[in-house]
């Protein structure tokens, strides 16, 4: 990890409930660019809530959130939670977050194609032509050249899987969020779709990931959290989150998995 | 022979054949009906999203208005429409000091026809809008596409194939229900065939002649909603 450089995205004390129920307790997160970080731990621990919180599909309680270099203005809202103050400004820096879904969430009415250049067209507002070019050298790059003209509904999930991919990577983000991305898969199409994952990390790509996948978080990330009912009970790199967590239930939850 | 004949000649396009006078009124009973149902469905959108997103006064003025509207007989609601909205209309121009005005005919049929066909839209529409997955929508959010743009570009596309069955329904029924409008003395197919059957006498011919032209609207409409379907449909695999 250089340090030198500002973060590509700097999360601060985010806490988040529903109703009394306190999802999470206050996590925080720097990336440099080019860092790809796991979230892990078991269902519940909050690592979803808190990949959605970045883009505020979820509204957070409260936390500062600094995203390629743009602080996220926040104002008071009800009963002292947190609320943004600009809607734009979020739609602004989603741009500039690309989110991988479990269940990919394709717009079915559109080929992969269209499926790839709907947010540079009319979000970015690049020129149809160029979005179309830029789209197949990525679809090329997923291998699915061959498929840009298909629905996704005629399509495995591990290539709808890797479309979205090419879809979150047309629009050139700072961040890629990937939530759970092969977890909705049948187990021989979750490689294939670690793969396209693995060849964006080695390019570079700045990535959050919250997997299940353990052995891939090892081999991928240069950072590993383990999340524990809302709580960063056990970060660090992957050596040692995997190899000598100082965390009995880090040590439980990894090795459980790694058997 | 001559039985025959003179049926021809009763329907003949051109005068003393009555035919003319019944082609023009389901001329007219489309054109009623394809406005009716163009306002109708924007009420429907703008009713359906402020279901699903408005606030309690909106919501209450939503469900009063779909609750009334499919509570009332359709007769009553037209003439009721027809003649309160009339006069209301001249009693608020009165105020205005503005001179009295004769509501056309048309514009009546279609803004009355509208106002109930919104109720029926409004419900679908809503159901289509709940039946999209919301994963689809939240990706669209996460891609930073505004919330009309959204609307537009996700919601709108997704929500067809599920309000089509819906839609043709209601198109459907406003085709018929355009019949209604005779009662305030608009002349659509229905009242073109009780001028044509009062002043022949042969009132067999000539509602068999309008069954049949209705039947021609249905069947022709049944194409178009054929197509529209399967153009929204494109992106999802045929069930058995």
């Amino acid at each position: 990890m250089t340090k030198e450089a500002p973060p590509a995205l700097l999360v601060d004390d985010v806490h988040k409930s529903y109703g009394i129920h306190e999802v999470l307790k206050g996590i925080s997160l720097s990336a440099a660019k080019g860092d790809v970080i796991s979230l892990i731990g078991s269902s519940g621990s909050g690592k979803s809530t808190f990949l959605r919180c970045i883009n505020f599909l979820e509204i957070p309680d409260r936390g500062r959130f600094v995203i390629n270099g743009e602080d996220v203005l926040l104002k008071p809202g009800h009963g002292g939670r947190a609320y943004p103050a600009s809607w734009r400004q979020i739609e602004r820096i989603r741009t500039g977050l690309a989110m991988v879904f479990q269940s990919f969430n394709l717009w079915p009415h559109m080929t992969v194609l269209e499926n790839v250049i709907e947010a540079p067209v009319y979000v970015l507002k690049m020129n149809r032509k160029e979005a179309i070019e830029r789209a197949e050298g990525l679809l090329a790059k997923v291998g699915l050249y061959e498929k840009r003209h298909a629905y996704p509904a005629f399509m495995s999930g591990g290539q709808q899987q890797r479309a979205s991919i090419a879809r979150a990577l047309c629009v050139d983000p700072a961040v890629m969020l990937f939530d759970e991305p092969t977890s909705a898969l049948d187990p021989e199409l979750v490689g294939e779709v670690l793969k396209v994952i693995r060849d964006l990390a080695e390019e570079g790509r700045t990535m959050l990931l919250v997997t299940h996948e353990m052995k891939f978080a090892r081999d991928v990330s240069n950072h590993v959290m383990f999340l524990h009912q809302g709580r960063v009970e056990e970060e660090g790199p992957p050596a040692q989150v995997f190899g000598a967590p100082i965390s009995a239930r880090c040590r439980e939850f990894t090795g459980a998995l790694n058997n | 022979m001559s039985s025959t004949q003179s049926m021809l000649e009763l329907l003949s396009p051109y005068p003393p054949g009555w035919g003319g006078v019944l082609l023009s009124g389901a001329f007219s009973t489309v054109m009623i009906s394809l406005g009716a149902y163009l306002v109708g469905m924007l009420i429907g959108l703008l009713g359906a999203i402020g279901k699903l997103k408005g606030n309690r006064p909106v919501l209450f003025v939503l469900d009063v208005y779909t609750t009334a509207v499919r509570a009332i007989p359709e007769l009553i609601l037209i003439i009721g429409l027809y003649y309160a909205g009339t006069d209301g209309l001249n009693r608020i121009l009165l105020t205005l000091g503005l001179p009295a005005i004769e509501i056309n005919g048309f514009v009546a049929a279609i803004a009355v026809l509208g106002i109930v066909q919104g109720a029926y839209m409004t419900e679908v529409l809503r159901g289509a809008i709940l039946a999209i997955p919301v994963g689809q929508i939240e990706a669209a959010s996460a891609f930073g596409m505004r919330p009309f743009l959204r609307f537009r570009r996700i919601v709108l596309p997704a929500l067809m194939p599920n309000a089509l069955p819906g839609l043709a329904n209601l198109w459907m029924s406003v085709t018929k229900d355009s019949a209604l409008i005779a009662v305030v003395g608009y002349q659509e197919l229905a009242l073109a065939t009780r001028l044509a059957a009062g002043n022949t006498k042969h009132y067999f011919l000539f509602f068999l002649a309008a069954a049949a032209l209705y039947l021609v609207i249905t069947l022709l409409s049944n194409v178009v909603f054929g197509l529209l379907e399967s153009r929204f449909r494109r992106g999802q695999p045929k069930t058995v």
